[in-house]
């Protein structure tokens, strides 16, 4: 692995790791991140607190690392979720053509030219219950993850049908491809077989950059308070209640936002240094 | 310019807007009719009293029981006649709600565009001139630095900074107090200036230097250094007026997205623009207002992306129109 791609890729894996063993240590040696102490709010850093108390007397440290698994659960499935919708999006219209293309295309095209976060804010607080989600689902407290998810899906397939209609166009024409047709092989073998492992790079790309602009598009939803709804966290949730404590603690505001950042642009830097990995002419020409 | 061609394009691209404007204002009536909250909850919330058959000649005058199409019907063909009903939030008719706000929206981005664009075309240009250097590699990690940051989070360390801290500028509003003090509404201005311009400075210098790599590597800019032109001649005369093409289509594209995407300065800010009167009134149940907020939204990002093809084919002559 290239200096490039090690860097990211490890700030990224630190976080993950952190984020998914750092509650379970913390529950084997009898801490909880939502256990409250009235008496030890606001403390500063300590042996007990590495990073002090927020204004319930929970332990930062461990209210970042749950909030890190929230943020990167969303982010991560919302971009594999994202990537596999705009693929099937992409393969059909790519493979298939005529009309099948111009209709899937035009309506890619359609939802590109909207203003999505307004949009997106209206869909948030859409009250389930209308739509007819059942109650048990509706009420649940992971429906707020999962709501999210289904937002970023919605926005966030059509670069990867995009990208994946374009590797499908010229790979299709390709001679291994009219073998494969010729030999009699059906559409869903040359699609699985044939297509898909050549579009397969751009694709990884696409998804590594889309977890870090999904994480910000939950960030930014659950601070206006229509993303993760309490008891859970994420780093966005923390910071809406952080703001209005922004003068007297501003490290609690400070932190979360901190780790967002981190996050990001690990997912931007490692997606930019695969980009320059799997396409060595636009690298040489960069 | 305006070859016939042109204006064809033009015209069916305007029709295509149009009929997007009327297929969205029924999917956004729908989904606002799903949202938490009944309007005549909230008259009856807001009036204790009201009596039971209040309540249902509301519901017969507000056609609430009819079926959803015809009471998109009803709107559409008030709408269309100019009338896009009363703000509940504001107690104004809608249209004179919003106007006022779309001018600050425009004044808040067309500010942060002027100063974003300025700088991306001379950090961009610097950086495109010494690929490979360490100054490029600084100035891209600077920009992915900053399409990275939270925005939310950027306005409140700039808030807690200048505001708290250094006590230099003001943390929300708009200033003026109505008097149209220009210093005052100066000094407001700074902070959500300054947040946009640090978001979107990263994304521009990406294209801007990407744009005049790619113009600096054509065959007449070795022709116009060949005979002898100064290197600045050559960079702002020969290699911009080529890499402007994806320039300008860029910056009319995102001038669209801006007008949403400054929703979340406006609200850190109290900035009372299109983005935080969209939030407000969607949080706030004025189903009115935040209709016709969105569909303006939604036209203002449509005919954005329409400029982009258009300043394309402008600076560009070899651009065809079919």
């Amino acid at each position: 692995m290239s200096r490039q791609v090690r860097l990211p890729f490890l700030i990224l894996a630190v976080i993950a790791a952190a984020s998914l063993a750092g509650p379970l240590v913390a529950h084997l040696s009898g801490a909880d991140p939502s256990s409250v102490d009235l008496l030890a709010r606001f403390a500063g850093p300590s042996a007990t607190h590495p990073l002090g108390t927020d204004e319930l007397g929970r332990d930062m440290l461990l209210r970042l690392l749950e909030g890190g698994r929230v943020s990167l659960t969303i982010g991560i499935a919302a971009a594999l979720a994202a990537a596999a919708v705009g693929t099937a999006v992409g393969l059909a219209a790519g493979y298939l053509g005529g009309w099948t293309d111009r209709v899937l295309m035009r309506f890619a095209d359609g939802v590109i030219a909207l203003p999505l976060l307004p949009l997106l804010i209206v869909l948030a607080a859409l009250d389930l219950h209308k739509i007819g989600v059942p109650h048990v689902l509706a009420d649940s407290p992971e429906i707020s993850l999962v709501r999210i998810v289904v937002l970023a899906v919605l926005v966030g397939w059509t670069t990867a049908a995009r990208l994946v209609r374009g590797a499908t166009l010229v790979t299709r024409s390709r001679d291994f491809v009219r073998a494969a047709q010729s030999l009699g092989a059906g559409t869903p073998h040359i699609l699985w077989r044939h297509i898909l492992p050549n579009v397969m790079a751009p694709l990884v790309v696409a998804t590594t950059l889309s977890v870090g602009d999904i994480i910000l598009l939950e960030s930014v939803l659950s601070f206006l308070g229509l993303g993760v709804q309490p008891p859970l966290a994420s780093w966005g949730s923390m910071l809406s209640n952080a703001e209005e404590l922004i003068t007297s603690s501003p490290l609690l505001a400070i932190y979360p936002g901190a780790m967002i950042f981190l996050t990001v642009i690990a997912c931007n830097l490692l997606g930019d240094a695969l980009l320059r990995r799997f396409d060595p002419r636009d690298a040489a020409r960069a | 310019m305006f070859r016939p061609p042109m204006i064809r394009f033009t015209a069916i691209r305007l029709a295509e807007i149009a009929a997007m404007l009327a297929l969205m204002s029924f999917v956004i009536y729908a989904l606002i009719g799903l949202m938490p909250g009944d309007p005549i909850d909230l008259m009856m919330g807001a009036d204790p009293h009201l009596t039971s058959a209040d309540v249902a000649r509301l519901k017969l005058l507000y056609g609430v029981d009819r079926p959803l199409i015809g009471r998109y019907l009803a709107w559409a063909h008030a709408a269309l006649s100019g009338d896009l009903g009363y703000s509940r939030l504001f107690s104004a008719p809608v249209v004179a709600t919003l106007l006022p706000r779309l001018g600050n929206s425009l004044i808040l981005l067309g500010s942060s565009f002027v100063v974003a664009f300025a700088a991306s075309l001379g950090l961009g240009i610097a950086a495109a001139r010494r690929p490979r250097s360490r100054f490029d590699a600084a100035i891209n990690f600077i920009c992915f630095a900053g399409v990275s940051l939270p925005t939310f989070w950027l306005a409140l360390i700039l808030i807690l900074v200048f505001a708290q801290l250094l006590g230099w500028l003001p943390a929300s509003g708009m200033g003026g107090g109505g008097s149209g003090d220009i210093a005052d509404r100066l000094r407001h201005l700074v902070l959500p200036v300054a947040t946009l311009t640090i978001a979107s400075i990263g994304g521009y210098t990406r294209y801007v230097r990407a744009a005049m790599r790619d113009a600096l590597g054509q065959d007449h800019i070795r022709t116009a250094r060949a005979k002898g032109a100064s290197e600045a001649r050559v960079i702002w005369r020969h290699a911009l007026r080529g890499a402007m093409v994806p320039i300008a289509t860029i910056l009319a594209l995102s001038f669209g997205s801006l007008v949403s995407g400054a929703l979340v300065t406006e609200e850190m800010f109290a900035y009372p623009g299109m983005g935080k009167l969209i939030f407000d009134a969607v949080m706030g149940n004025d189903y009115n207002l935040a209709l016709a907020a969105l569909l303006l939204a939604t036209a203002v990002t449509m005919l954005a992306n329409l400029a982009a093809d258009l300043a394309y084919a402008w600076l560009d002559p070899r651009v065809k129109y079919r």
